[in-house]
C-alpha cells in the first residue's frame, strides 16, 4: 500500500514493457478510443493503476468516466468494434496481455482474472441453469465430469451462502432474487480460483441492505482467498468500507490515487473534493444537497488543458492551457491537479 | 403443464369442428351439379342420381349432412368418392409422400437457412453477409413455380444432373431438388430470422459473460449463443412444418409427385367434394397439432415461459 506510485501518466516512462517489477496485475497509460459514425470518443486516456494480491482498489468515477472500459480493456471483453485500444499496456504477472495470442488470454479469462457484473439477471444466460452455468466452469475448463463437476459449483454456492444451495443448483436464474443473483455471479466467477477479482459496480443494480451484504461477501472472499480486487463503483459510501486504495477517474483519466482513508480525509483534486461534498449527510438534513456543477466533458472533444477546468471551482489560467500531471504528492498518493500541493498543505 | 396440455387439447375441439364444418359447407356449397358429366355423354340416369343423392344425404341440410359425415370419420370412416374408391386409402397412399417431401424441404430449411443465419450475424457487413442477403430477397421474390420450373429445367433437363421428376418409388436423393423449391421461401426467412437474433444476441450481456469466464470461443456460440437464438427460428420452423405438411399442390404438380396437394388440387377440379373435405380434414388437425407442439417447444427452450 505504501508502495511509490507510478507517476507517467502524461509522459510514459522509457521501455516499460515487459519489465518485471513483481506486480500481480498493472494498467500502464491504458488507451482507449471508440471509433464512431459520428466521430471518435477518447474514452480512454492514459490510465495507470496496479493491484497486488491481497489488496482492494476502488475505482471511482461517474457514468462515462472510463473505468467500466478499462476493465473490460483488461479482460479482453471490449466490443471491438467501436472500442480500440490505440496504446499502453495491461501486465499480469508482468507480461503484456494485450501483445498475448488470443487463445492465451482466453486462458486467463475466469483463472487469473474473472469478473463480475453489474446487472446479474442479464449477465446470466436465461436458458441454463444457475447450477449448469457455474458447473461449466469445473467441466470445461478442468474436464471434470457432471457429477463432480455438480458436487463443485453446490460447494461454490455454499460458500457465497445460498441457502439450500443442493436445490437451488437446478433454478434458472430469474427464479433468484436479485441478491441471490449477484451471490450466483461471485461463485460463477470464483470458481476457478482466480487471482483477480473485478467488480464492476456489483452492488447497482440492488437494494441498500442487499448492498451492504453483498459488499461484506465480497470483502469477506477477497481476504480469505488473498486475491487482487479492482472495485468498480460510483458510490464513494461502499467503498470506505471495502477499500485499501482509492483511485478516481474522470474523463478517461486517474485524477487522484491515495489510501482510502487519506482520500477521504484531505482529498487532494477539486473533483475528488466535490464528490466527497455531495455525499448526503445526516448532519445537514434539511438542507439542499451539494452538487458539481454542469456536466462531464463531451468524450470527442475534451476541453484542452484539464478536463474538469469547466467545473472546477478553483480554476485559474493555467488550467485552460495544461493538462495536469498525475504527480506524487506526499508518500502514497497523486494528484493530477495543478494545485495538489495547495490542497494537501491546506488546514 | 399437465393442465396446460389438457387445456390446449380441450381448446381443440371446439377448433376442429368449427373448422371442419366451414369446410364441409363451403365445399359443398360450390354451385354446380356433381353428377354433370359424371356417365360419359348421357345424362346420368335418374336411378343413379337418386341413388347418390340418398348415399350422399344431398337431399338434407348441410347440418344433417355435416352430422353424419362427422360419425362416420370419428369411425375412421372418410367415406368413398363418387366412382366408390375408398377416400381414407387415397389419404393414405398420398400422404407419406408429402410428409417425405415435407420432412426432405424442412431439413434444407434448417440446415441452409440456419447455417447461413448463424454465420451471418456472427460476421455482419461482410461478402458473405451481402451474398446472403441478396440472394434471400431473390428467392423471396421469386413466387415456388418460377423457382420449381427454372430448377427443373437447368438441372433436369439442360445440365441432367437429377431428373426433371420424380419416379414412384419416391427416392430421398430424388426428392432434393423438390425439397428446396417448396422450402425456397422459407429458407430465405429462416436465414434472415437466424441472422437477426444471433446478431441481437451476440451484444448481449450474458454472451460476455461467457466470454470472461474464458470460454472457448465454439462454446460462447455453440451453447450460450445459439440457444437464446433459436427461439424465434424453432416457431418460424415449426408453423412452417404444419404449412408444408399441408401439402404442396404447385410442387407436386411440377416434380409429378403423388401428394396430398396433387389429390386434392384433382378432387377440386373433379368436383369430389367428399374427398376435398376428408382430405382438409386431415390438414387442419395436422395444422393444430404442429401449432401445440410448437408451442410446448417454447417452454422446452425458454425456461422462463411456464404454462400454468
Amino acid at each position: 500500500m505504501s508502495d511509490i506510485l507510478v507517476s507517467e501518466q502524461s509522459a510514459p516512462g522509457p521501455g516499460g514493457s515487459g519489465r518485471p517489477s513483481g506486480r500481480l496485475l498493472e494498467v500502464e497509460d491504458l488507451r482507449v478510443e471508440f471509433r464512431t459514425r459520428d466521430g471518435v470518443a477518447k474514452v480512454i486516456n492514459g490510465v495507470t493503476y496496479h493491484v497486488d494480491a491481497g489488496e482492494t482498489l476502488a475505482v471511482l468515477g461517474e457514468s462515462g468516466s472510463g473505468k467500466s472500459v478499462t476493465a473490460q480493456t483488461i479482460m479482453g471483453i471490449l466490443d471491438t468494434p467501436p472500442g480500440f485500444v490505440t496504446g499502453g499496456q495491461v501486465r499480469f504477472h508482468g507480461k503484456d496481455m494485450l501483445r498475448m495470442s488470443d487463445e492465451e488470454r482466453r486462458r486467463i479469462r475466469g483463472e487469473g482474472i474473472a469478473m463480475i457484473f453489474q446487472d446479474a439477471l442479464s449477465a446470466l444466460n436465461p436458458v441454463f441453469t444457475v447450477g449448469f452455468q457455474i458447473a461449466e466452469q469445473f467441466r470445461v475448463r478442468r474436464g471434470m465430469g457432471r457429477a463432480e463437476a455438480k458436487k463443485r459449483a453446490i460447494d461454490m454456492l455454499d460458500q457465497v451462502k445460498i441457502p439450500n444451495a443442493k436445490s437451488r443448483f437446478n433454478n434458472y436464474p430469474h427464479q433468484f432474487s436479485g441478491g441471490m443473483r449477484q451471490r450466483a455471479m461471485i461463485a460463477m466467477s470464483l470458481a476457478l480460483d482466480p487471482e483477480v477479482l473485478i467488480a464492476d459496480e456489483p452492488t447497482t443494480a440492488l437494494d441498500v441492505t442487499v448492498q451492504a451484504q453483498i459488499m461484506d461477501l465480497l470483502a469477506e472472499l477477497q481476504r480469505e482467498r488473498q486475491m487482487g480486487m479492482i472495485l468498480i463503483t460510483h458510490d464513494l459510501g461502499v467503498v470506505a468500507d471495502v477499500a485499501d486504495r482509492i483511485a478516481v477517474m474522470y474523463a478517461g483519466r486517474i485524477v487522484e490515487e491515495a489510501d482510502v482513508y487519506e482520500l477521504y480525509a484531505k482529498p487532494a483534486h477539486p473533483y475528488t473534493i466535490g464528490l466527497i461534498d455531495s455525499i448526503p449527510r445526516l448532519d445537514e438534513k434539511g438542507q439542499q444537497l451539494r452538487t458539481i456543477k454542469g456536466l462531464p466533458p463531451n468524450l470527442m472533444n475534451i476541453p484542452p488543458g484539464c478536463p474538469f477546468n469547466p467545473r472546477c471551482p478553483m480554476v485559474q489560467p493555467v488550467c485552460r492551457e495544461k493538462v495536469p500531471p498525475l504527480l506524487q504528492v506526499g508518500a502514497a498518493r497523486a494528484s493530477a491537479c495543478h494545485f495538489a500541493e495547495e490542497l494537501v498543505n491546506r488546514v | 403443464m399437465g393442465r396446460y396440455l389438457l387445456r390446449r387439447l380441450l381448446q381443440l375441439v371446439p377448433v376442429f369442428i368449427g373448422s371442419t364444418f366451414l369446410i364441409y359447407w363451403l365445399v359443398w356449397a360450390v354451385p354446380g351439379d356433381p353428377f354433370a358429366g359424371k356417365c360419359g355423354e348421357r345424362r346420368c340416369p335418374d336411378q343413379y342420381v337418386a341413388f347418390m343423392t340418398e348415399k350422399y344425404h344431398l337431399d338434407q341440410n348441410v347440418f344433417v349432412q355435416y352430422a353424419n359425415y362427422m360419425k362416420n370419420l370419428l369411425q375412421g370412416d372418410f367415406g368413398q368418392t363418387f366412382s366408390q374408391r375408398d377416400i381414407g386409402g387415397i389419404i393414405a397412399t398420398a400422404y407419406p409422400n408429402t410428409l417425405k417431401l415435407a420432412l426432405v424441404a424442412l431439413a434444407i430449411e434448417a440446415v441452409i437457412g440456419l447455417g447461413a443465419g448463424i454465420l451471418t450475424g456472427l460476421r455482419r457487413n461482410g461478402f458473405l453477409d451481402n451474398l446472403v442477403l441478396v440472394s434471400t430477397l431473390f428467392l423471396l421474390a421469386l413466387p415456388v413455380f418460377v423457382v420449381g420450373f427454372v430448377l427443373q429445367w437447368l438441372l433436369g433437363v439442360q445440365w441432367q444432373i437429377v431428373k426433371p421428376t420424380v419416379s414412384s418409388e419416391m427416392r430421398w436423393s430424388e426428392l432434393i431438388v423438390p425439397g428446396f423449391v417448396l422450402g425456397s421461401a422459407s429458407v430465405a426467412y429462416i436465414a434472415r430470422v437466424a441472422r437477426t437474433s444471433i446478431a441481437e444476441n451476440r451484444r448481449a450481456d450474458y454472451v460476455r459473460t461467457a466470454i470472461a469466464k474464458g470460454l472457448p470461443m465454439r462454446r460462447v456460440v455453440g451453447v450460450h449463443l445459439l440457444r437464446n437464438s433459436l427461439i424465434p427460428v424453432v416457431t418460424l420452423l415449426g408453423t412452417d412444418l404444419g404449412a408444408l405438411m399441408g401439402g404442396a399442390i404447385v410442387t407436386e404438380g411440377i416434380f409429378q409427385i403423388n401428394g396430398i396437394g396433387r389429390e386434392v388440387y384433382r378432387a377440386i377440379i373433379t368436383k369430389e367434394s367428399a374427398t376435398v373435405v376428408g382430405i382438409v380434414v386431415v390438414l387442419v388437425v395436422v395444422y393444430l397439432v404442429m401449432n401445440l407442439l410448437v408451442d410446448l417447444l417454447y417452454a422446452a427452450l425458454d425456461p422462463r415461459i411456464r404454462y400454468e
